[in-house]
């Protein structure tokens, strides 16, 4: 794993700053109002970390979340980017929107299981068919937290609700589904994992084009108890790694040493380098067939499948499709979007 | 055929009868799929070319081949474009319906009928011409696969041959519906002449309708409500657009994709606009609000089944405070049936749409002169109101071609309402969005991708405080909510005013809206000229109303609230409005037939009410 920060040339101590001279507290949200021990809050810290090691401008990054206990943490991160509340399960039709307005904006969308898995699928198979670049973060706990525990559709054939109540229903698979409907860095972590998670969001920072994470994270009221298959013991019990996952940014000039026998090297979009260490000697993110076969492998056996699944950084995304110009059309000016009376004349001429 | 099996048994069609010059309406009933939309097209744009005012109307099934539709042209030298609801002259091409468009007729009035039909026994009152069409065109048209496509150009011919119309035009309006297709259009042509020469050679005219060259249409346009909004969206600075295909909005779309590609690509090639086609009208109006929110002139265009599935979304942008512009063309109710008839039927749902207390800003084009400019005038209320606006149109002045004078090049700035840039920031240190500065109800917002640390805000429904913090105390919610009532107050006096006609010393007055209105205007000559009936009018632009409404409605007696739905929803709007003792002066004009409002129905019903 790299180092977080980049500073040459300065000694005076004092909290450390980021490439672009930022603090990590100039990346903080409010204070959270979840649950103590929530796996959300770490995964929102893993946020914060991510984007501050990135040196990503706060101001251009947009946090639109759907409803739910998930879409509540763009409170409690980056609290000088916009935010975006949207209604239940449809986060991501606002998120693109959004970047039609402005495509030089970063976007992490956050959403839950329910929201994006129940009211939310419509809008999420679309949204993976694009190829939008958008992060989209499932914070994972296979329960509906602001309800007060009912199943969402992730919750595994078999797990025990609180009550008693056994799920008889088989899980969508998010991320098998994500693979198959074109998103382009696809994978699974766990918020308990900080070294896969932190590298895995700054490689989805680093990614031009739909990012896929769905992160496994207990629900401690509702979800954390014996017969749950989302409780923090059945994770850490359940858990198979698919690789060691770490991640060099483009703007640190270190020469990572890796065996290409046993490690997958990505380059990034934006010249930064992905390290897979294999740890599934045959495993190749780049074979979607293959993804969707193990993630298929990992239900029956009741594996808890974490890792890179699958990785494209070369597909085309939504907006360069678009053949939209570079500048956002936001703030494009009126000389650019109102044609002059010239054109509304030869309109006018046809029409006669 | 001999020429004398058609002269009628009856006592109207006969010679010495007075003659009725640019004042009819044409009904062809075709079979949908036919091609008779390019022949109906050259009919109409004929008879305009002679400078006689014209409209068309089409009355189309939902479906794509196989089904009945009419379409009906209106000739009319003193400018009435509504629909008249007595059919002159019947063209039956369709053995489906043609006993029944037959015997629906008025005595007097004339067919021309494709021979096997042998339309002539059913009824002795009428003028019958009958056509061998098959043979005629199997004369003209080689390739028997196209016959069905040509066929109807013979009518055409037949048509201008009865009917005076010079064939000159019928060619020069051939040859601009066919304008990329040489062939297409010497085959058409040659289709029309045919049938124009064997009406000539075998048909004596005994109807007394006639269309004379006048000046009426110099300089004029046709075109249809929704291609002059698209003019009017992409003249308006529109930047997004997101939709789902429903009729009757889908031309509006597609014509502006069009337009957009053609007027709207820089000089690097790249294009200043997005058009998404979204998976369903949920995603199209959630993109509107996250492209609003960031920044965009965004918008969509459906009809009332998208504008229930937007109903949710349309509640959070009015809390949020989101710009959008969302084009509603009306048509008739849910699911199978009648989607392809016009309507005004989602009036009042719009002007409340969502859950809890929501309001949105209307407004109603009757024109395609009001589509275009209504467009510039949706996006400005919306950025400077931060909020979404309904432009309510409907399927008969969206789909139908209307006779306009050319578009006028936009006036209006492109006005981008209250938003901080970065030097705003620096200057003020920081702002609250939702804090009601000027006294009008509407805050300042910032755009995401502001270069500044305090330019962030977090949007969310309705629990926050002025600084957009999360909140559920009662102070801020109470606070908010009457903010936002201010807000749409100030709305009244920037919204389009009513456009108000006088009669003379009038007690009655009549309020309508959107396409209502052609109909209304010829209706208020019939209630002078054939009830001595003096009425004043007022034609509604928007929602919410301005001060004029009101002044109108105190100054008579009785008020005709006529619009194109059954319960009234326009009439209810205005008595939320009216002082009590003002609400019993409205009285109800419903419209539900489906068809577009035709003048003869209002009289009727007005002259009824009022005990005549």
């Amino acid at each position: 794993m790299s180092s977080t920060t980049v500073e040459p040339g300065t000694t005076a101590p004092g909290p450390k700053t980021n490439r672009i001279g930022l603090t990590v507290v100039e990346y903080k949200g409010g204070k959270t109002t979840l649950c103590a021990g929530c796996g959300h809050n770490a995964i929102s810290e893993r946020i914060i970390e991510a984007m501050f090691e990135m040196g990503v401008e706060p101001e251009f990054v947009i946090k639109p979340s759907g409803i739910g206990c998930s879409s509540k943490t763009p409170a409690y991160f980056l609290s000088r980017s916009h935010s975006f509340n949207a209604v239940h399960g449809r986060m991501p039709s606002v998120a693109t929107g959004a970047l039609l307005a402005n495509r030089k904006l970063v976007c992490i969308g956050v959403s839950g299981d329910g929201d994006t898995a129940s009211i939310g699928i419509g809008q999420f198979v679309h949204l993976m068919r694009r190829n939008l670049p958008i992060i989209y973060i499932i914070e994972d706990n296979g329960v509906y937290g602001l309800t007060k525990g009912q199943f969402s559709a992730t919750a595994d054939l078999g797990s025990k609700l609180k009550t008693g109540v056994v799920n008889d229903l088989p899980p969508i698979d998010t991320c098998a589904l994500a693979i198959q409907l074109g998103a382009t860095l696809v994978g699974r972590s766990f918020s308990g994992d900080k070294k896969q998670l932190s590298a895995m969001l700054k490689a989805a920072i680093a990614h031009k084009g739909t990012v896929m994470l769905d992160v496994v994270s207990p629900c401690v009221t509702f979800n954390d108890h014996e017969g749950s298959t989302k409780s923090y013991k059945y994770v850490k019990e359940h858990e198979e790694t698919l690789q060691d996952v770490s991640f060099v940014p483009h703007f640190e000039d270190i020469n990572v040493e890796y065996d290409p026998g046993s490690t997958v090297a990505v380059t990034m979009h934006d010249g930064s380098r992905l390290h897979l260490r294999k740890l599934e000697e045959d495993y190749d993110p780049t074979d979607k067939i293959r993804a969707i076969t193990r993630l298929t492998e990992a239900h029956d056996k009741g594996e808890v499948l974490t890792g890179v699944f699958y990785v494209n950084p070369e597909a085309p995304n939504f907006l360069d499709m678009l053949n939209v110009v570079e500048q956002p059309l936001a703030t494009l000016p009126d000389s650019m979007t109102r044609p002059g009376k010239e054109v509304l004349d030869a309109c006018m001429e046809e029409l006669r | 055929m001999a020429t004398t099996d058609v002269v009628p048994r009856g006592s109207t069609g006969g010679t010495g009868q007075k003659r009725i010059v640019n004042d009819m309406s044409i009904q062809v009933a075709t079979v949908n799929g036919s091609g008779s939309q390019s022949s109906n097209t050259v009919l109409l744009r004929s008879i305009f070319q002679m400078g006689v005012p014209v409209s068309g109307k089409n009355m189309f099934p939902s479906n794509i081949a196989g089904l009945p539709t009419w379409y009906t042209i209106r000739a009319n030298k003193n400018g009435y474009i509504g629909r008249k609801k007595e059919i002159d002259f019947l063209v039956a091409m369709n053995p489906e319906t043609a006993v029944e468009d037959t015997m629906s007729l008025a005595a007097g009035a004339s067919v021309l009928y494709d021979e096997p039909l042998q339309l002539h026994k059913l009824r002795d009152d009428l003028i019958f011409y009958s056509v061998p069409y098959d043979k005629i065109v199997a004369q003209v048209c080689a390739e028997a696969k196209l016959r069905k496509l040509v066929k109807n150009m013979v009518y055409v011919g037949v048509v201008a041959c009865l009917l005076t119309i010079d064939m000159a035009e019928v060619e020069k309006a051939i040859r601009k519906q066919f304008a990329k297709k040489v062939k297409a259009a010497n085959l058409n042509l040659a289709a029309a002449q045919a049938g124009f020469e064997y009406a000539k050679a075998n048909l004596q005219k005994r109807g007394a309708f006639y269309i004379e060259r006048m000046d009426k249409t110099a300089g004029k346009i046709i075109i249809d409500g929704n291609s002059a909004a698209a003019l009017g969206c992409m003249f308006a600075g529109c930047t997004v657009v997101t939709w789902y295909p429903i009729t009757p909005s889908s031309s509006l779309v597609e014509t502006m994709i069009e337009y957009m590609k053609e007027y709207r690509i820089g000089a690097d090639g790249k294009a200043t606009f997005a058009i998404v086609q979204a998976e369903d009208e949920l995603a199209a109006i959630g993109m509107v609000i996250g492209a609003g929110w960031a920044g965009a002139r965004s918008m969509t265009a459906t009809a009332g089944p998208g504008i229930s599935l937007m109903s949710e979304f349309a509640g959070l942008a009015y809390y949020v405070e989101v710009p959008g512009v969302i084009w509603d063309i009306q048509r008739v109710g849910p699911s199978t049936g009648l989607p392809t008839r016009t309507s005004q039927g989602d009036i009042l749902s719009t002007a409340i749409l969502s859950h809890g207390d929501t309001k949105h800003i209307m407004l109603i084009p009757a024109s395609v002169e009001e589509c275009f400019a209504m467009a510039t005038d949706a996006f400005n209320l919306a950025e400077q109101f931060q909020t979404l606006v309904f432009v309510m149109s409907d399927l008969d002045l969206g789909m139908n071609n209307w006779m306009s004078d050319p578009f006028q090049y936009p006036t209006t700035p492109i006005q981008r309402g209250k938003v901080l840039s970065k030097e705003d920031l620096d200057e003020l240190g920081g702002f609250a969005r939702y804090k009601d500065v000027d006294g009008d109800g509407i805050g300042y917002r910032t755009l995401p991708g502001t270069p500044h640390p305090a330019a962030a805000y977090f949007a969310r429904g309705s629990g926050h405080n002025e600084k957009a913090l999360y909140s559920e105390r009662a102070d801020d919610f109470e606070n908010n909510m009457e903010r936002l009532n201010r807000k749409f107050e100030t709305a009244r006096s920037f919204v389009p005013r009513p456009e108000i006609t006088k009669g003379n010393n009038a007690k009655i007055g009549i309020i309508a809206y959107g396409t209502s209105h052609w109909g209304i205007t010829e209706s208020r000559d019939q209630l002078r000229d054939e009830y001595q009936m003096e009425t004043d009018y007022l034609r509604l632009r928007a929602y919410p109303f301005t001060r004029e409404v009101h002044e109108f409605i105190e100054q008579h007696e009785r008020i005709y609230v006529v619009e194109q739905n059954r319960d009234a929803q326009m009439l209810s709007l205005l008595k939320l409005d009216l002082k009590p003792e003002l609400i019993t002066r409205l009285r109800s004009i419903a419209h539900i037939t489906g068809l577009p409002l035709d003048a003869r129905s209002i009289t009727d019903e007005l002259t009824s009410m009022e005990g005549k």
